[in-house]
């Protein structure tokens, strides 16, 4: 492992070069009760795998999104990705180093690459500060900055480029927008220089005009600063906007992964054509569709074999006993017995 | 750089913010809450000027004189203008040694009070942020003293100091007694509501971002949770300086306070007890109703904070 | 015929310290029977607010200030809260976006719906119970007779969402007020919550009031839509015509705005820039006027009224071209191009 991470350093950072590579990520959450009432009730270890052996590869410059409903545990690999929850197994490397593996200065350094963006503009400001102080936060953190007017002028030429004025310096986040109050959130991303950043859910708490808003300032964002996004929404018409190459996950697996144009145009696997076939959407007004049956299981004890299969239009028997391998069709891997053993592009003949 | 430093001039200063203020503009339309300010301020001036204000020194043997002993209220036929609420049975003029006393009482409330805050935040703050075995002994610790009444701890501690100083020495630490068994009767609060409110807000957003910068947990408790949950801090605070100073005088009544030499309102309703029957009524009375002013003002004042910072009242 | 709701020139304050804010202001609509009207907006617009006044269930100190809001014929806005209260649940069925609110956790779903059902209807304590089945079954809940016996904790979030349809149309109301029924269910759910929706209301010729963020939801299951800005009506319309030939320059800016499965990926979405103001700070004239690239004088300073536009109802000046003074003939020439119907000719702008 080492070897390769440093093999990785050697490569010059080009354009296309792989930045964030996970492994076989695992999560597993233990929802027990305390061992006392186990004892005493008789009752068992509960677990959940939120996150089941998930596989990515995001390029430099890319926007990679990662799709799924609740209970997919796309945020989890989103705090796992960032540094904020270590995975049960498996490994995130970020420019060849893995940042679950470093400690001390060389840790400090691949922070300062890694940023996110939040959901909820109006949590994930401190109501108490003032923007000034928490654009500038990272800045004195990873100590960019020492002397105090140039981090201000920092501070003000940030909120600028975010769309602000740098007068706002000097206001509390409450007298702020929503929509303000996420282009502060990406000025504070953007004040540690980053080169990657995690965006979760930056849009679906706002109103669609500002959403629009946000999502063209991040597009412009990653062209002049030539930033590399991992894009997670629940929204699919959002991501075929903002992703160059999209994971599907369903109930911890990723199902799907493809290049966006390619998943949207020609999706492969049952769930996602389910999921693109349910979103209502303005371009179908009218259309009567036949919703698919069923919720999503409960992630504590999830079907055996393919997770999908008790929703499943095209299920099989050895679909509810072992899961399925990771198929290649076209630029796609999809998990699905379907495209077992060669490559069934079109498997139910639409 | 020039519009930077513009900013803080356009910004309204503290003072005018607070004016324009949420909770300014809720004081501003309770007419008691206005009353019960006034009064506690009323109060707690007359103690801090007390050397100023008294007619005269009752802890000073030679400005008092046995003679003057047992004079009931100057309105009353018997009363000396000298002695607007009467003298006790040393002949000290019971005004000042009301208006002394209380200095005590404050003292020793508002002293205990910022000790059981400090181990409450504190305790609460780790319990929260840090979690698992830490959070489950400090909330264990809490949940046993939380058991017992408060006078029983407080009146468990005097004893032991008692024990350990001596008679003698006793009196001299009386003061820092009363405060540690007061506080430490009162932190359990604090560290619940610190650690409720700590279990919000180390979810929310801001400080997973604090996080994120590699931030130490000390600096995002302190600097980022702690602001956050200060609100209710302050109510409890304010709620629990009148019980400490209840409490204070609960003590100092039963025999465990303050010794008579250097009397609290507790130690002056105790002393003119014993006079209760006797007639002399004033020596007990108005410091009683001095506390109760006192502590009615005080908790009224507490109330309304809570009222105020509590959005789901509003 | 006669329309099942009428709003005619509602207007709601709330009183507070800095003055009284209008939430809704001079909002008028219909819905006819068996229709379903789609009410968006922005968070803030009004939307909620409108539906709390119908039923009568304003937040304190909201209050209607003017206007009249009548079921059939029945003026309902100045009804004591008794009367109001039969009229919710009977005549009246609600939906919200959180199923929890509109069950109560201590009680099978079944005593739910049976007590919902008696007060509407005379009959025995089992011909209730029974027809509470019948509405589970409609539902689409699997098991429905010993499901009534369950407690609400005991659904999923789209089932107990189903639970609460059934509720809602246990007393066969006239109007069904629907609260963002949807906004809290997995995309894969709401699509069946939305067609169920749709199915069991048509049936029965039930109107639908449809509130929702989600332009998407609206136009898959409105007939038409009422678009809502800062508590004004911006625009009023059948469904087709304002999500393709949107008349109010919000609306249009709107539905551009939206990223939409269709659509090429690689362009930008277009912007409204600016957000929507608060209620205190609503701006002179038209409200939208500081956003909109189509404003000209008459918009900063007047307050436009609604006018027909195209297929649809607009509050935009450049519908009452022939009412007052006309803006610059560039402005015209690109709203014309935008595909905004003028009233008139844009060749007379230039007079």
């Amino acid at each position: 492992m080492n070897n390769q991470a440093a093999s990785m350093q050697a490569v010059p950072a080009e354009a296309n070069a792989p930045l964030v590579e996970v492994r076989e990520l695992h999560r597993v959450f233990d929802l027990s009760k305390r061992w006392l009432n186990r004892v005493l009730e008789g009752s068992g270890k509960v677990v959940l795998t939120a996150v089941d052996g998930v596989d990515m590869t995001i390029r430099r410059g890319e926007t990679y999104a990662l799709v799924g409903e609740s209970g997919s545990g796309k945020s989890t690999i989103a705090k796992m990705v960032v540094g904020l929850l270590p995975p049960t197994s498996g490994t995130v490397h970020i420019n060849g180093v893995d940042i679950w593996g470093e400690r001390g200065a060389r840790q400090r350094q691949m922070r300062r690459k890694i940023q996110m963006i939040f959901q909820d503009p109006f949590a994930s400001l401190n109501p108490r500060w003032r923007v000034g102080s928490i654009v500038a936060e990272p800045i004195k953190a990873f100590g960019l900055i020492a002397d105090a007017h140039d981090r201000q002028a920092r501070v003000g030429e940030l909120l600028s480029l975010v769309g602000l004025d740098p007068l706002d310096a000097g206001k509390f986040p409450h007298e702020f927008s929503g929509g303000q109050r996420q282009r502060i959130a990406i000025a504070r991303a953007l004040a540690s220089e980053p080169e990657f950043i995690v965006c979760d859910e930056p849009t679906s708490a706002l109103d669609v005009s500002v959403q629009a808003q946000v999502l063209n300032l991040l597009r412009d964002l990653q062209e002049r600063l030539g930033l590399t996004y991992l894009f997670i929404s629940h929204n699919l018409a959002v991501v075929r906007h903002m992703a160059t190459r999209v994971g599907v996950l369903y109930l911890g697996r990723l199902v799907e992964e493809a290049p966006s144009r390619e998943l949207f145009s020609e999706p492969k696997h049952p769930y996602t054509r389910m999921l693109l076939d349910a979103v209502p959407d303005i371009g179908m007004e009218g259309v009567e569709r036949e919703p698919i049956a069923g919720e999503i299981p409960n992630p504590v004890n999830p079907p055996p074999g393919c997770h999908f299969n008790p929703r499943c239009p095209h299920v099989m028997e050895h679909c509810r006993t072992t899961v399925p391998p990771l198929c290649e069709v076209n630029q796609a891997n999809v998990l699905c017995h379907l495209y077992e053993g060669g490559a069934l592009a079109r498997p139910y003949g639409i | 750089m020039s519009e930077l430093t513009e900013v803080t001039a356009v910004r309204p200063g503290p003072g005018r913010r607070f004016l324009q203020s949420d909770l300014f503009y809720s004081f501003r339309r309770s007419p008691l809450t206005i009353a019960s300010a006034v009064v506690s301020l009323i109060l707690v001036l007359a103690a801090l000027f007390a050397p100023l204000i008294a007619p005269q020194n009752p802890f000073d043997p030679a400005s008092i004189s046995i003679i003057d002993s047992f004079y009931p209220p100057a309105w009353s036929s018997e009363g000396q203008a000298g002695f607007l609420l009467g003298t006790d049975d040393q002949g000290r003029d019971v005004l000042s040694t009301i208006l002394y006393g209380m200095r005590i009482s404050l003292a020793v409330g508002f002293a205990s009070v910022i000790l059981a805050m400090v181990i409450g935040v504190t305790l609460g703050l780790i319990a929260g942020y840090v979690g698992g075995v830490t959070d489950a002994i400090i909330m264990r610790i809490a949940d046993v003293q939380l058991t017992f009444p408060a006078i029983l701890t407080a009146l468990l501690i005097d004893g032991v100091a008692r024990a350990i100083a001596g008679p003698h020495a006793y009196d001299q630490i009386v003061f820092f007694v009363l405060v540690l068994a007061i506080g430490l009767s009162f932190w359990v609060q604090y560290a619940r509501t610190v650690r409720g409110s700590v279990l919000v807000e180390a979810n929310k957003e801001y400080v997973l971002a604090a996080r994120l910068i590699g931030l130490s947990p000390f600096t995002i408790m302190f600097r980022h949770v702690l602001p956050n949950v200060l609100g209710p801090v302050l109510v409890i605070a304010t709620i629990n300086l009148a019980l400490a100073i209840i409490t204070e005088a609960t003590l100092s009544f039963l025999g465990v306070g303050v010794p008579p030499t250097q009397p609290s309102l507790g130690t002056l309703i105790r002393i003119g007890n014993d006079y209760l029957f006797s007639g002399e009524w004033w020596i007990t009375i108005f410091p009683g109703i001095t506390l109760a002013i006192l502590a009615l003002a005080v908790n009224l004042l507490g109330d309304w904070l809570r009222d105020a910072l509590n959005p789901k009242l509003r | 015929m006669n329309p099942t709701l009428s709003v005619k020139n509602l207007r709601v304050e709330i009183p507070t310290r800095r003055g009284v804010l209008t939430a809704i202001d001079d909002l008028s609509f219909d819905i006819a029977p068996g229709e379903v009207l789609g009410v968006v907006g922005e968070s803030g617009a009004g939307k909620s607010i409108t539906g709390s006044a119908i039923i009568g269930l304003l937040d304190p100190p909201g209050r209607i200030a003017s206007g009249e809001i009548r079921l059939g014929k029945e003026r309902i806005d100045n009804l004591p809260p008794s009367a109001m209260r039969r009229i919710r649940g009977n005549r009246i069925g609600m939906i919200f976006q959180d199923p929890l609110t509109s069950l109560n956790p201590l009680y099978r779903i079944g005593e739910q719906l049976t007590e919902t059902i008696l007060t509407h209807e005379r009959m025995s304590a089992k011909a209730a119970w029974e027809k509470a089945e019948r509405l589970l079954i409609e539902v689409g809940i699997p098991a429905a007779g010993t499901r009534l016996s369950s407690y609400p904790h005991q659904f999923s979030g789209g089932m107990r969402q189903r639970v609460v349809i059934a509720l809602a149309l246990a007393a066969d109301p006239e109007l069904v007020i629907a609260d963002e029924p949807t906004t809290a269910l997995d995309v894969s759910v709401q699509a069946q919550i939305i067609s169920l929706l749709k199915r069991l209301c048509k049936d029965r010729g039930t109107s639908v009031m449809l509130i929702t963020h989600d332009m998407g939801v609206i136009a898959e299951t409105a007939d038409r839509v009422c678009v809502l800005y800062a508590g004004r009506l911006a625009e009023i319309g059948a469904v087709r015509d304002v999500v393709k030939h949107a008349q109010h320059p919000y609306s249009l800016g709107l539905m551009a705005a939206i990223p939409s499965l269709s659509g090429n990926p690689d362009e930008k979405l277009e912007q409204i820039p600016g957000s929507m103001p608060r209620l205190g700070a609503i701006p002179e004239g038209c409200a939208f006027n500081p956003r909109c690239t189509y404003a000209f004088e008459r918009c900063r300073m007047e307050r436009p009224a609604v006018y027909p536009a195209g297929a649809s109802r607009a509050s935009c000046f450049l519908h009452d071209l022939a009412g007052g003074q006309m803006p610059p003939t560039e402005t015209l020439r690109r709203a014309e191009a935008d595909g905004i119907l003028l009233t008139a000719p844009a060749g007379e702008g230039g007079r």
